[in-house]
């Protein structure tokens, strides 16, 4: 005799964990202020990310809801669109240029010293959560080769030196 | 008397350091006491100059480059406030060789003047096209586009005014999202490829003609709103666009009274998120409308049945920021411009492995060669240059023997290339070519949208046979079985993303077959040890 919850399927969810206090207001603030708009669903996603710096899974539920469609839909697109994530962010997080111009450039070099210097792959963040590393396919600096861009804001001519004098300054920033 | 200084707040010009370059003057004045208003500008689009500082003196503006703030200081008592010599001092920036060849109708004003001083904008020449196109009946306005020869610059090169006249004849339906359905104009400003950056510097420069360029759209085929759709990794572009919109808004040049005319224009800017293919105009469209930004299947065109159903115009930031100046100067004017059936200008851009790379606004005809070797320098490396993509990561791949292919739409169409956006990009000879190829085909396999097989598993198998074929594992029929599946991806793909990855892979490997080739490196006996 199997207990029964070995006969539950295999790929059940686990229970949907329910947005915290400051998810919920970030959630409800950009359904309330965007729903009625034409095409709402990708401001709405921004807007979430904007103030969480990811949109957390059970606002999925609440999202299809408000605009009433369903849930596989705003799945679809939430991971249809590189930019989106959904889990939280290092505190910076870089997006380091691997297209062409900046390959011209040096970029598959800057991007091996990158990934061995933070310890990480793309899509990967530090285990002290400082930085996280992303991919970007062009950030119209590609006269100024190799790019990056740290918390929005764009560097040019970004070699292993400067990229790791960068890091250091994003962190003395903050401090 | 103050005295003005430029100070560039480009996207890239701060990526060279203007922000800190602009803080170190006002410090700077601060201490010595000298009354100095600081203007940011766009970049003039010399982005081996930049930061670029510019004073205006009795004489004009004095261009001093690149700066960085040690240099300050230097500057201050190198007395650059009255246009001092300093060994940073390049004098006027009309006359360097580089600005002073140019052709700058389009970024007549970029760099100019301060991006969102609507004074600034009509004392050069802003609104006039507007003014004029009130005046205008809407067949006249796309009459004049029509007659301009204005093609889309975001790629296609599709001449404009026959889009604008299907959308001019395309009926409203009805529509349950909207009790007073309207047609739309939309702006492609997702501008992806690599080496362009055009549009980012124009909205970043002279947003109000992009504006102005979209109104007249909406006057020209009876459109009350319009979107930019913007790519998210823009932020710079982003906050100058929301502005300039919003003093726009307070001065009636959007809304219900266009320039008092009673006529609406309604304009918002929307984000993308990340997604290549929504460059694309019918993915484009989609992710507006908040869905997946999946290639639509064509006909029915988006100026028929576009954005939420209705007769749609998308037009490219280049293109719709090209009207304003047809309206005012006229058809014939802009179509003096250029050659065959390329007319006017059209803004280069010089990137990648190159010593001078920046914007080039000049009339189609001048060669690629002129291109990299006059203005571009050669490359930054100071080697050969030995391929050049030309129209992004879709673009074929050039080879040296190509370099006198003149800048026109026909003519690389004819070399199996395009001039796409106008991005070039150069390589120098330490680029390894089947790295090149592989990366398209890598590129694509990230970015499909998935709608079609050609492009969503091709790109993908692409990417396993170019590795097999550099391992040198059955070469012969790895390389059959590549250009076999190029073919595949350009006659059955949706769109041009899987249709036209074949181009830098098919131009790699014919122009530079020899990287495919590599000996393999001798195997390494047991217990040897590398290095």
């Amino acid at each position: 005799m199997q207990d029964a919850s070995t006969l539950l399927p295999l790929k059940n969810p686990p229970p949907r964990a329910a947005l915290n206090a400051t998810q919920k207001q970030a959630v409800e603030g950009a359904l309330a202020s965007l729903r009625d708009t034409p095409g709402a669903l990708l401001p709405i996603l921004h807007a979430i990310q904007d103030v969480l710096g990811y949109i957390p899974e059970p606002a999925v539920p609440a999202i299809a809801h408000a605009l009433n469609r369903s849930r596989a839909e705003v799945h679809g697109v939430l991971s249809f669109y590189h930019w989106f994530r959904t889990t939280p962010p290092g505190r910076h997080v870089i997006h380091l240029c691997r297209a062409e111009a900046c390959q011209a450039m040096g970029a598959r070099a800057l991007e091996a010293h990158a990934k061995q210097k933070l310890g990480v792959d793309f899509h990967g963040t530090t285990a002290d959560g400082a930085f996280t590393l992303e991919p970007v396919y062009c950030l119209g600096n590609c006269a100024c080769s190799p790019s990056l861009m740290i918390d929005g804001e764009v560097h040019g001519r970004v070699d292993a030196e400067r990229f790791d004098a960068l890091l250091v300054e994003t962190q003395e920033v903050q401090r | 008397m103050s005295t003005t200084v430029y100070v560039s707040r480009d996207a890239s010009a701060l990526a060279m350091g203007a922000e800190r370059v602009a803080r170190a003057i006002a410090d700077e004045a601060r201490r010595t006491g000298a009354d100095v208003r600081l203007v940011r500008n766009g970049s003039r689009g010399m982005f081996w100059l930049e930061p670029l500082v510019e004073v205006v003196t009795p004489a004009g503006r004095v261009a001093y480059g690149p700066v960085q703030p040690r240099d300050i200081a230097g500057l201050f008592s190198a007395g650059f406030l009255q246009g001092g010599a300093h060994a940073l001092r390049l004098g006027a920036v009309e006359e360097i060789p580089y600005f002073a060849k140019q052709e700058r109708l389009t970024f007549a004003r970029v760099g100019l003047t301060d991006p969102l001083s609507l004074e600034d904008y009509r004392a050069h020449g802003g609104l006039r096209g507007l003014t004029r196109a009130l005046e205008l009946a809407p067949a006249d306005i796309v009459k004049l586009v029509t007659d301009s020869g204005l093609r889309g610059r975001g790629g296609a090169a599709f001449p404009a005014g026959i889009k604008w006249k299907t959308a001019l004849e395309a009926s409203v339906q009805p529509s349950a999202l909207s009790p007073q359905p309207s047609k739309y104009i939309v702006c492609n400003a997702d501008e992806g490829d690599s080496g362009t950056f055009s549009d980012r510097m124009l909205m970043e420069g002279d947003p109000y003609v992009l504006i102005e360029g979209m109104i007249i759209a909406g006057l020209a085929v009876g459109a009350t709103r319009g979107y930019i759709y913007l790519r998210c990794e823009y932020p710079h572009a982003h906050r100058a666009l929301e502005t300039a919109i919003a003093i726009a808004y307070g001065n009636h040049i959007l809304g219900g009274d266009v320039l008092g005319s009673g006529q609406r224009f309604d304009l918002e800017v929307r984000l993308g998120a990340g997604a290549y293919i929504c460059g694309e105009e019918t993915s484009l469209l989609d992710s507006l409308e908040g869905k997946r930004g999946q290639v639509r299947v064509k006909p029915p065109l988006p100026a028929v049945k576009g954005l939420f159903g209705q007769p749609t115009i998308i037009n490219n930031v280049i293109t719709l920021a090209s009207v304003p100046i047809i309206l005012d100067q006229g058809a014939e004017f802009y179509r003096n411009f250029g050659l065959g059936r390329s007319r006017g200008t059209l803004p280069l851009q010089l990137a990648g492995n190159i010593k001078y790379g920046g914007l080039v606004e000049k009339a189609f005809g001048l060669t690629l060669r002129e291109l990299l070797y006059d203005y571009g320098g050669g490359a930054a490396s100071g080697r050969p240059i030995r391929a050049v993509q030309v129209g992004g990561p879709l673009g074929a791949y050039l080879p040296e023997s190509q370099f006198d292919t003149p800048i026109d739409y026909e003519a690389f169409a004819a070399n199996r290339g395009m001039l796409g956006h106008g991005g070039i990009v150069a390589f120098d000879d330490t680029v390894d070519m089947a790295e090149q190829a592989r990366f398209a085909m890598e590129f694509c396999a990230i970015e499909s949208c998935g709608k079609c097989t050609p492009c969503r598993i091709g790109s993908t198998r692409g990417v396993e046979v170019i590795d097999r074929i550099v391992a040198n594992q059955a070469r012969a029929q790895s390389e059959t079985l590549l250009r076999d599946l190029c073919e595949t991806m350009l006659h059955g793909s949706l769109c041009a993303l899987g249709g036209l990855t074949p181009y830098p892979v098919l131009s790699a490997l014919e122009h530079f077959a020899e990287d495919f080739h590599k000996p393999s490196p001798p195997s390494l006996a047991m217990g040897e040890r590398v290095g």
